[in-house]
């Protein structure tokens, strides 16, 4: 989130440089905003109630349980493995949570810890599993994914659907924050992040360092401010700010730290450019490659509460479905690489925005769900092979 | 150039893995600002001793001098913490990352608390690529974007951060085009100015001849020729490395 962070790719000098650079795949956020846009002028023509505040902000709360699995997708996709069993952990977690607060009379903070921390030991036994026999992640998660499905049928028993009726749990979804705080929010978010980003350049002038001019500056803030004042303008003239965004968006900020200014987000892009490299650097691989699994099972159980909290249940199919493949595709589609080393936190909440874009527009439609696999197949296609394309010219250039 | 006591001395060195003898009684010698070129042909130990060199193999006969001390060097981190460090032929380095993020990768510079200090790296790397004029265009450039030389000019600046005293280069400019072998030639000799003490293994008699202040030649294993570059011809150290001559003498 800091100013330094976003330094390494830096702004085009000419429109023909950046031209030059686009096509070769830089600005890889500024191409999913444009397939994002693209997709909703189509939505908007074809239904006038696509760009309503209303409908937006069912969209957010749609993508919710999606972009919060797809953070930890990132995470793994960065060292350039997989976790096949996200989709299924996030159900079975929100299994152990209803059953613990409902059939069991748990509180349901308790009953919620206990199912997220249920999470964190599926991911650290998968990764354990991992690193020390050798296995390829695809496997081991690809068990997970068979195993965890039993595990949630188990765990639900003979009553195979329970219902959520206690309030802390429903209100993760079903709370609005009022205009006041939803403002009060924004203008919080913008000013921390003009003072970081001030801060960065004063510290870099005061190190002698090379430091992007103030106009610059301004021109990021600025592009930060508009989405953020936009989204609060239009959730407002709804039912206020939803609580979910506002922990998607937290989670993502947190994990978007972590990835770009800590050393352990610096290893796991080291372990996923060059594993040997970051071997004989001293680094501990198999424990970053844990930690990584460990995380992703933890947000996928975390994404699990925030579908039970909206479906107000969880039976035998919850995490089951599509949802795996969606969080994985999200990412991808917006530039996250699959083998390693390529792409930001930020690709999570872009993708789900993307593919739950596509599944709202096309159920204002009336359209069947055949439809709605073949295009956002087609959006997923089309994206990796705009990266693919844009990735090869970009080597090409590179090694001139 | 050279010291009375040599950075890194090898006295006798015996490396046998199995039934092969890979190094017998091998000694080999760098001084502080010298630069020695390690030849020979392909399976005849060049390899193994530096591994000697770097820690990765302790041998099973032999002295290992460090500043003139006999050390008992256990592991490659123990030869590191002394003062030697290796530079890789297949370089090490992370592709996705930026000059800065390999320069100090697993070695990163945090404040406050976790956070990267990434001003404070920044102005290291600067200070130290500066000094040592490489040709790298632009610190935040991902690495995959630089040539083979630029990369390897990475690796060896990214060896300097802990201030070694020998600095082992294991083919540095193999698969280098020429422009590239001259900008990665003219730092190993910046490299000698600042006062190390360089090996370089290489296969190239130009490169050796042109940076090296001695020529070690290993035949079969063995020490087969130690001769000032200066001295010495061209047909002197490729008849050693191929065994015409052995130990200065020409064989039969």
């Amino acid at each position: 989130m800091s100013a330094t962070a976003v330094d390494v790719e830096p702004l085009p000098t000419s429109p023909k440089d950046f031209f030059r650079r686009f096509t070769q795949g830089e600005f890889g956020s500024l191409r999913v905003l444009i397939i994002l846009a693209v997709i909703w002028v189509i939505f908007t023509i074809a239904n006038d109630r696509f760009l309503t505040a209303l409908n937006l902000t069912n969209l957010t709360l749609q993508i919710a349980a999606t972009g919060m699995i797809s953070i930890g997708v990132v995470l793994v996709l960065l060292l350039g493995e997989i976790d096949l069993s996200i989709g299924i952990v996030s159900g079975l977690c929100a299994a152990i949570m209803a059953v613990l607060s409902v059939k069991h009379g748990w509180s349901p903070v308790l009953a919620l810890i206990v199912g997220i921390l249920a999470g964190t030991g599926i991911g650290l036994f998968q990764g354990f599993i991992h690193t020390k026999f050798g296995i390829p992640s695809f496997v081991v998660t690809l068990a997970g994914l068979l195993g965890w499905q039993g595990a949630l049928l188990w765990v639900l028993g003979d009553t195979g659907t329970i219902n959520i009726n206690d309030k802390f749990i429903v209100d993760l979804m079903a709370t609005f924050l009022s205009d006041v705080i939803g403002w009060v929010i924004a203008v919080a978010l913008i000013a921390v992040y003009a003072v970081l980003a001030l801060r960065g350049r004063m510290l870099r002038v005061k190190a002698g360092l090379e430091a992007p001019p103030v106009s610059v500056i301004i021109v990021r803030v600025v592009a930060i401010a508009i989405p953020v004042i936009a989204t609060i303008w239009v959730v407002n003239q709804d039912r206020g700010l939803p609580l979910a965004l506002v922990i998607l968006v937290g989670f993502v900020v947190f994990f978007d730290y972590i990835t770009q200014r800590t050393r352990f987000g610096r290893h796991i892009y080291a372990v996923g450019g060059n594993e040997e490299a970051a071997r004989r650097a001293g680094i501990n691989t198999g424990a970053i490659r844990i930690a990584v699994f460990a995380l992703a099972s933890t947000l996928a159980a975390c994404g699990g509460m925030l579908a039970a909290s909206r479906l107000l249940a969880v039976n035998q199919s919850t995490g089951g479905s599509d949802l795996l493949l969606l969080a994985i595709a999200g990412p991808v589609i917006a530039g996250t690489s699959l083998f390693g080393g390529r792409g930001r936190v930020w690709s999570a909440l872009l993708g789900a925005l993307v593919i739950g874009s596509i599944s709202n527009g096309m159920d204002l439609l009336a359209l069947n769900s055949d439809v709605k696999y073949m295009v956002t197949g087609a959006v997923l296609l089309g994206a990796v092979v705009i990266d693919a394309a844009t990735s090869s010219k970009r080597r090409r250039a590179g090694r001139v | 150039m050279t010291e009375s006591i040599p950075a890194l001395e090898l006295r006798g060195i015996s490396k046998r893995f199995g039934a092969v003898q890979a190094l017998s009684e091998v000694d080999f010698s760098v001084g502080q600002g010298e630069v020695v070129a390690l030849v020979g042909d392909n399976g005849a130990g060049k390899s193994t001793l530096v591994k000697v060199m770097s820690g990765i193999y302790e041998p099973d006969e032999g002295e290992y001098r460090f500043g003139g001390e006999v050390v008992n060097v256990k592991g490659p981190q123990f030869a590191a913490d002394l003062g030697v460090a290796t530079v890789y032929q297949d370089l090490a380095l992370a592709d996705n990352l930026d000059v800065v993020g390999n320069l100090f990768l697993g070695h990163e510079l945090t404040s406050p608390g976790p956070q990267l200090d990434e001003t404070g790296m920044e102005h290291r790397a600067h200070e130290l690529l500066s000094t040592l004029s490489t040709t790298i265009p632009s610190i935040r450039t991902e690495v995959a974007s630089l040539s083979g030389g630029q990369r390897q000019q990475v690796a060896i600046a990214r060896s300097l951060l802990g201030d070694p005293k020998v600095v082992l280069l294991d083919e540095p400019t193999a698969a280098l085009g020429v422009p590239q072998t001259r900008q990665v030639l003219d730092l190993i000799l910046r490299l000698k100015d600042r006062g190390l003490g360089v090996v370089v293994i290489t296969h190239n008699m130009a490169d050796a001849f042109e940076v090296a202040d001695r020529i070690h030649v290993l035949y079969l294993g063995r020490g087969n020729g130690d001769f000032q570059a200066a001295d010495a011809t061209r047909e002197d150290v490729v008849g050693a490395i191929t065994g015409l001559r052995t130990n200065g003498k020409a064989s039969a």
